[in-house]
């Protein structure tokens, strides 16, 4: 510590370049910030997945339905201890199609397969028994402006009501929350009552989109999910039962590797500051050769010579990234209410603080090492004597 | 005045590898933001084109009116074959009406080397469809006869997913398939798909309506196309709309592109202002290190302005390498690479190649020569502002 006004000194000794230097710094570890929230973001689904949860949709492929019938046989397998089921709506509101998801849902049974959701105990009570019940999740009723208690007119691309009709209209009685930030953008759905919703349609009766299973034990996940298709292995509607992890995983390996697309990024971005940062250090060091060799002079040993020259690349790093980091931090609470719901919220994680400091560790001690050790190595009377 | 520049610059120039370390720095900085801005552009402009080079503008599509997208159609059989027999609809030599009344469903197929499914569209046809569709050819094996389930695979499909190779089956539902042909349509999104004959896809599939119908105008032209619409709109047995194929096709790639564009241009502005910096520091670095030679030349009788020129020549010059550079790698590593991702709007997959264009190019580098001259102009300033007392004084 009571070297710290000397490494200031040090890291400060020509103004412009280390507060340049710093400035890209800062900003690499912004766009860290930015990049790796929505990998986080992207990433959420199979992250807040619940162990205790299995989800049955149609074996060859999602869009087919499951007959409604089948959620009394798969409530009696053993290891079961809750079922809902929910159906896709088709959403297009305001003319925009599939501006958020609506499912049809049995109020009950959906909102205890999903504990973490939060609502309201009269608001859960109102959509159990409001037939044109609606509830919302909270940042898309911010989003819209929705109150409490009106109307929601949505359109449905799919499904047309028993006269032809595409337009439906349903009373919003609840708002759902939840507390977890990477859970909160799952709550961006609207959810309506299935009872109401298949009375009223056209066609497809009798039928839904895909089953939630809560399971007692999570260890049991395969196997139960396992039983679950062999009872309805040759009929005409064979399922496919899976852990919800394996589901949002599979799901997000649909849009592609976002992943790998965000690491190469941020190995451009974090090589390009490698040899800036690199390239300065090694030329701040060069001129300072023969105040190192003073400090030697004055009783500075080999080692510390070069911890002052390696703690000044960490405080660089550390004091840029710190402040990209934070201002990552700050940048995305009005990014969120901007989007506000079409799409999942960002947020900088523990997980992305961890690895930030670990990137930045590892790129100090990148640059540092090298003008460190040439510290180490510099020779009192070649450096006062102006030889290299 | 020219003559002073061209001999500062080139004084400048020669003298430039004693400052190589830092003219890399401005150079890998820039080669940085360049290469990451064309390589998601062309990300975005491979899966544009892809979507716009599909359909022509004489064929329209007939979705149920308030669908935006085949998946969440439907058409019922009777209609279908009524729409068909418009009069703004094109025959054939033997009068057959040019319409194709067409199943859309969704299958799940892995892509190669992986397990988990992927929505791949596999379209059920009428006859017609190849006569409607002339663009497309088959590349490998042969069609697919009527009324056996046998499918033809889009190239790109082919290329991405496993199993669909001519004589390899396919089990969907309770029906096994065999592939029968490979066919390509111009790069287009239908290259993405499987096609097999509607009826049987409809046994197999059990569904009882259609998804679209895309037929090919008799008249081209908006008077024809109008007609049509009209047609349609005013009977009131249809609940339609008609859509010229490009224009809905466009529509397709709206969300997606928009989306890779935003992440394109955002990544890239960050880095070039982080790069900005770095360019500022490399040209400040290289006007303090040529103070006294500055302010020599002023002594002598040059001016401040081609002192400025001079250092914003070295800084676009450095960043017309990097961009080139960096456009270059991209162009190397990202053209024509292959790859498919869900289309949010269809929710189906649709393969692309990345496209690095000359246009894309044009932008990178215009990109660099802007960082070059923000990271160039105040270091210039500064070096002809700079009093030449004082700067000789550091002698």
């Amino acid at each position: 510590m009571r070297y710290l006004p000397l490494l200031w000194a040090g890291l400060f000794r020509k103004k412009t370049r280390t507060i340049l230097t710093l400035l890209s710094v800062i900003v690499a570890f912004l766009l860290f910030g930015l990049l790796q929230a929505v990998k986080v973001a992207f990433e959420s689904g199979a992250d807040t997945a619940d162990a205790k949860r299995l989800l049955t949709t149609a074996r060859y492929s999602i869009i087919e339905t499951l007959p409604i019938s089948y959620l009394r046989r798969i409530e009696q397998m053993p290891g079961v201890v809750g079922v809902a089921y929910a159906e896709w709506f088709g959403a297009k509101y305001q003319n925009e199609s599939n501006a958020f998801p609506v499912f049809a849902v049995d109020p009950g049974r959906y909102l205890d397969a999903y504990p973490e959701f939060t609502i309201p105990r009269d608001q859960r009570q109102a959509f159990a028994k409001t037939r044109t019940g609606a509830v919302a999740g909270k940042r898309l009723a911010d989003r819209f402006g929705w109150k409490l208690g009106q109307k929601l007119p949505i359109s449905s691309e799919i499904h047309p009501k028993a006269n032809g009709d595409l337009n439906w209209e349903f009373d919003l009685v609840g708002i759902l929350d939840a507390e977890d930030p990477a859970v909160r953008g799952n709550t961006d759905v609207v959810l309506i009552g299935a009872e109401y919703f298949d009375e009223a349609r056209q066609t497809g009766k009798g039928r839904t989109g895909w089953y939630i299973e809560r399971i007692a034990d999570p260890a049991q996940a395969k196997t139960i999910s396992a039983e679950i298709d062999k009872l309805f292995m040759n009929s005409p509607d064979e399922t496919k039962t899976q852990p919800e992890k394996e589901f949002a995983v599979g799901f997000a390996k649909q849009i592609g590797d976002m992943g790998a697309l965000v690491t190469r990024i941020l190995a451009a971005v974090f090589f390009t500051i490698l040899i800036l940062t690199g390239n300065i250090m090694a030329q701040s060091i060069r001129e300072r050769t023969a105040e190192l060799a003073i400090l030697k002079t004055v009783g500075f040993s080999d080692g510390k010579a070069t911890a002052l020259v390696l703690a000044e690349a960490v405080l660089l790093l550390f004091m840029g990234g710190g402040l990209g980091m934070v201002m990552a931090a700050a940048l995305l609470p009005p990014l969120n209410g901007a989007t506000g719901g079409r799409f999942p919220p960002l947020f900088v994680s523990l997980g992305t603080c961890l690895i930030g400091a670990g990137i930045a560790l590892t790129l100090a001690l990148a640059v540092g090492l090298p003008p460190a050790l040439r510290a180490r190595r510099l020779r009192i009377v070649d450096a006062l004597a102006g030889r290299r | 005045m020219t003559t002073q520049i061209v001999q500062i610059t080139l004084m400048n120039l020669r003298n430039l590898p004693q400052r190589l370390g830092a003219s890399l720095v401005v150079v890998i900085g820039i080669v940085g933001v360049v290469g990451v801005l064309v390589s998601i552009l062309a990300l975005s402009e491979g899966f544009r084109h892809t979507l716009a080079s599909t359909g022509r503008s004489h064929r329209v599509i007939m979705l149920r009116s308030g669908s935006d997208a085949e998946l969440s159609s439907g058409v019922p059989r009777d209609q279908a074959t009524l729409l068909g027999n418009l009069a703004g609809v094109a025959r054939d030599a033997g009068g057959r009406p040019l319409a194709s009344a067409e199943l859309m469903v969704m299958v799940d197929l892995p892509r190669r080397g992986e397990t988990n499914p992927n929505n791949v569209p596999f379209r059920g046809v009428q006859p017609t469809a190849f006569a409607i569709r002339d663009e497309l050819t088959i590349v490998e094996g042969r069609r697919f006869e009527r009324g056996v389930r046998e499918v033809i695979v889009g190239r790109k499909a082919s290329q991405q997913f496993a199993g669909l190779s001519v004589g390899s089956r396919i089990a969907f539902r309770d029906s096994d398939w065999t592939v029968v042909g490979i066919f390509q349509s111009g790069g287009d999104v239908h290259e993405s798909e499987i096609w097999a004959d509607a009826e049987v896809a409809m046994s197999a599939f059990r569904r009882q309506g259609y998804q679209s119908v895309t037929a090919t105008l008799a008249d081209g032209s908006a008077a024809g196309f109008t007609a049509l619409k009209d047609a349609v709109s005013r009977d009131r047995r249809f609940s339609i709309s008609v859509l010229r194929e490009p224009e809905y096709y466009a529509k397709q790639a709206k969300i997606l592109s928009g989306l890779i564009n935003g992440l394109g241009y955002t990544v890239a502005a960050f880095m070039a202002i982080g790069a900005m910096f770095g360019a500022l520091n490399c040209m400040y670095s290289a006007v303090a290190s040529r103070q006294v030679e500055i302010a020599t030349l002023r002594a002598i009788g040059f001016g401040g302005t081609p002192v400025v020129v001079s250092v914003m020549i070295e800084a676009l010059l450095l960043a017309l390498l990097g961009g080139a550079v960096g456009g270059a790698l991209a162009y190397l590593y990202c053209d024509g690479a292959s790859l498919s991702t869900l289309n949010f709007n269809t929710f189906s997959q649709v393969a692309f190649d990345l496209r690095v264009t000359s246009t894309l190019l044009v932008q990178g580098l215009s990109w660099a020569l802007g960082i070059g001259a923000a990271g160039g102009l105040f270091p210039a300033i500064r070096a002809a502002r700079l009093p030449v007392t004082v700067a000789l004084r550091a002698l």
